[in-house]
């Protein structure tokens, strides 16, 4: 641990703040139906995609309806990159001749893209061409993103009106997300980002002198999108570890950045929304209070180093400006041990799962904090829109308990919390703990399941913990031993990662729904007052035990009996 | 029924527009701007040897194997070290067995190729990099090589210990990553001065 390490990752909690509230008044502008210069430049684009989309793509929607919208959209988002996949010996701009996707892989890859999951089964630069990688899982990037917005809107929408059916227009959401929120951010990041030495070319792979053949693509267009829109599928197998995907310290600052900064804005956007922007401040400080002392500890765990390697005879393992010492096996000498943790923690708070070092090479803390932060159901920050939704649900269930405590019946925003709310609430709480533990079980007993882990002992049952949870929780990063590219993994993924998104995103349009057709109550004296830090430390509360209290057993035997053998192990 | 049949066709229409946005405007835009301000970085920042042949990238470490050259990290990509066209890390946990037989046989085979060097190694030489492709080593390691390079090379080490200064890279703003050497830029110096 050093001064540096902290200052970095202090650096990081100063700056995202900072951008996070001007983009929050940008998009409360946007959704508005203002997009200032952006509309003057993009409006002609924007009513001519409405126009085509006929009258769909005007008025209200019911959360039925709503609901209908984001299904067809999302089944036909599968259709194409799956095809893409299969077609892809015989579409252009494939100058390596990449030959068709496997069929089970294909559907995995499309399923995890359009589910802003982004699991890797396939290794980008030997599997994919160029034209998949755009048109598939690129736009998959923005369009999974903006989906989780609009559905966000759509809750917002649910807690902001009253006596209402309707949720807004799905179409018009998602045109106003994509155009005016994700594409301006991503040029202006992809363009930085080749800036210090992210590739963006269709040329084949050039070979050195030496018989190096060194792989390019149009990179830096993904990648600025992967993390904007917390998607996180590499272009490279190595991710975001590749030097081609993240070649410097700073690029490595920004796309840290640009993974959390959606996902911050619309905590405060909601303030805005809902009309008291201390709900909004509230909800944001609660997220990165957790994250803070999550990448805190992850530097920790990770600056302490690996007791079966520092004390060997003959290593030189002493921290200092020339050598960063601690766990440097899996990760990338640029970055280091304060930026990898910083990343670790941050893509799997959100759900972005890109990853700039190699998870499974943690140590066993280490690796714990990432796996916890996922188990908390993504609504540290969480995924673009679906973050926020996510976390809009622990409040729901906070005021719930709280009223309990009380015997008052409760109420957020002056919206009674009934029992219908309560249902939908149990349902996104519970299930994603039932996806995370059946799976897992399945697996650590089938002996085909059993030949993709990559390490032996607690540490290949925290691989599938990590697999099951990362897929559930739309996440995407891996403990990357397991190979999971077989029929069982692509087949049951796809299933998780489905059910995952879809169970969590349907029960939320219908809170919204009804939340929508409730009268406002005004505050009365007995009004359980949401924007304080009392409530922010009550609600981290509920997270933490629900999360804790689901995933301690399956925890205690993964990373927590790996720890305890590793100190034991040390002489 | 109707509704949701009808919404079959925007959802169609809305992908098909979206895509041709996203998916070709939006990365024809980002190539075209890219190459025309930045044409060294997006075409994966090229360095050439004195004879006008490709010698790398910058960003991508070599398997650099010859006494008179500043060795890299080791890296776990298949078949062989530093395949640039499939990165992969080993991802091997911390008590996997093949972990620490890994990292004694590679302080066995430095010290073999440097027995006189009494130094303790610097821990990046012996762990495994993320992307199997890192072209940096902390200053400490590339210090630990210099006393072999210089006398595999026959120059004075004050020479050699000179363009590891001119490799050296500083922590951004001075805050962010770790200072570092670039291994790949400093042999490609390290041949121009004597091939």
């Amino acid at each position: 641990m050093s001064i540096n390490g902290f200052a970095q990752i202090a650096l990081f909690f100063l700056i995202l703040p900072l951008l996070a509230a001007p983009l929050a008044a940008w998009m409360q502008r946007l959704y508005a139906g203002d997009a200032g210069w952006l509309g003057w430049l993009l409006g002609p684009l924007e009513r001519g995609i409405y126009h085509v989309l006929g009258p769909l793509a005007d008025g209200e929607q019911d959360w039925r309806q709503y609901a209908v919208s984001v299904l067809a959209f999302s089944l036909f988002g599968v259709a194409a990159v799956f095809a893409l996949q299969l077609m892809q010996a015989w579409l252009p701009l494939n100058p390596q001749g990449m030959s068709a996707v496997a069929s089970d892989l294909a559907l995995n890859t499309a399923v995890s893209f359009v589910t802003n999951t982004n699991w890797q089964n396939y290794a980008g630069e030997s599997t994919l061409s160029p034209l998949v990688q755009m048109l598939g899982l690129g736009v998959q990037n923005f369009l999974s993103a903006a989906t989780g917005l609009a559905v966000m809107l759509a809750l917002i929408r649910g807690f902001s009106r009253e006596r209402s059916t309707g949720l807004g227009n799905f179409w018009v959401d998602l045109t106003r997300s994509t155009l005016y929120l994700l594409l301006p951010l991503a040029l202006l990041l992809a363009l930085l980002l080749v800036a210090q030495g992210v590739v963006q070319t269709f040329a084949a792979y050039p070979t050195t002198s030496d018989g190096q053949s060194i792989a390019l693509g149009p990179v830096a267009s993904q990648l600025a999108i992967k993390h904007l829109g917390t998607n996180g599928g590499g272009f490279f197998n190595a991710n975001a570890a590749h030097p081609f995907e993240n070649p410097t310290p700073l690029t490595d600052f920004l796309l840290v950045l640009a993974q959390t900064l959606i996902p911050a804005a619309a905590a405060l956007l909601f303030g805005r929304l809902v009309g008291d922007r201390r709900q909004g401040r509230m909800l944001l400080a609660a997220m990165l209070l957790v994250l803070a002392a999550a990448a805190v500890a992850t530097y920790c765990a990770e600056a302490a180093g690996n007791p079966r390697i520092t004390t060997l005879a003959g290593v030189d393992s002493q921290p200092r400006e020339a050598m960063p010492g601690g766990n440097l096996e899996g990760k990338e000498l640029r970055f280091g041990i304060a930026r990898s943790a910083l990343f670790a923690t941050a893509t799997t708070a959100t759900s972005t799962g890109a990853v700039d070092s190699q998870h499974d090479a943690y140590t066993p803390l280490g690796g714990l904090v990432p796996m916890v932060l996922m188990q908390f159901s993504e609504t540290i920050l969480g995924g673009v829109g679906s973050g926020l939704y996510g976390m809009l649900v622990f409040v729901v269930l906070a005021v719930f308990v709280a009223g309990l405590m009380v015997g008052r019946t409760p109420e957020y925003l002056g919206k009674k919390i009934e029992p219908f709310e309560m249902k939908m609430t149990a349902i996104v709480v519970l299930l994603m703990p039932a996806l995370v533990l059946l799976p897992t079980a399945l697996a650590a007993v089938l002996p085909t399941a059993l030949t993709a882990l990559g390490n032996p002992a607690a540490h290949g049952f925290s691989e599938l913990l990590y697999a099951f949870t990362s897929m559930a929780n739309n996440n995407g990063s891996a403990f990357g031993g397991l190979s999971g590219n077989t029929p069982f993994y692509n087949l049951l993924g796809a299933a998780v990662m489905l059910l995952g998104r879809f169970g969590t995103l349907l029960p939320v349009l219908a809170l919204a729904g009804h939340l929508a057709a409730k009268p406002r109550l005004a505050l009365g004296a007995g009004t359980l007052p949401t924007h304080t830090p009392l409530f922010a430390g009550f609600l981290i509360g509920v997270v933490i035990v629900v999360g804790a209290l689901t995933f301690f057993p399956a925890l205690a035997l993964g990373p927590l009996v790996e720890q305890l053998q590793l100190w034991q192990a040390t002489p | 029924m109707r509704f949701y049949l009808a919404t079959l066709r925007p959802a169609l229409l809305a992908l098909l527009l979206l895509s041709a946005i996203t998916g070709l405007a939006y990365p024809l835009a980002v190539t075209g701007l890219a190459q025309w301000l930045f044409p060294w970085q997006a075409n994966g920042s090229r360095l050439y040897t004195a004879d006008g042949r490709l010698f790398g990238s910058a960003l991508i470490g070599q398997s650099f194997t010859r006494p008179q050259q500043f060795w890299g990290r080791p890296s776990a990509t298949q078949p062989a070290a530093y395949n640039a066209a499939a990165s992969a890390g080993a991802n091997l946990g911390p008590l996997h067995p093949q972990l620490s037989e890994l990292v004694q046989a590679r302080i066995a085979a430095l010290r073999a190729a440097d027995p006189d060097n009494p130094a303790p190694i610097p821990l990046d030489l012996l762990t495994s990099s993320a992307s199997g492709l890192d072209p940096h080593i902390s200053p400490a390691a590339a210090q630990w090589q210099a006393v072999r390079v210089a006398r595999a090379r026959g120059l004075p080490l004050a020479q050699v210990q000179a363009l590891i200064a001119a490799c050296r890279e500083p922590r951004q703003f001075g805050v962010l990553g770790e200072a570092r050497v670039n291994v790949v830029r400093l042999n490609q110096a390290l041949d121009r001065l004597q091939p």
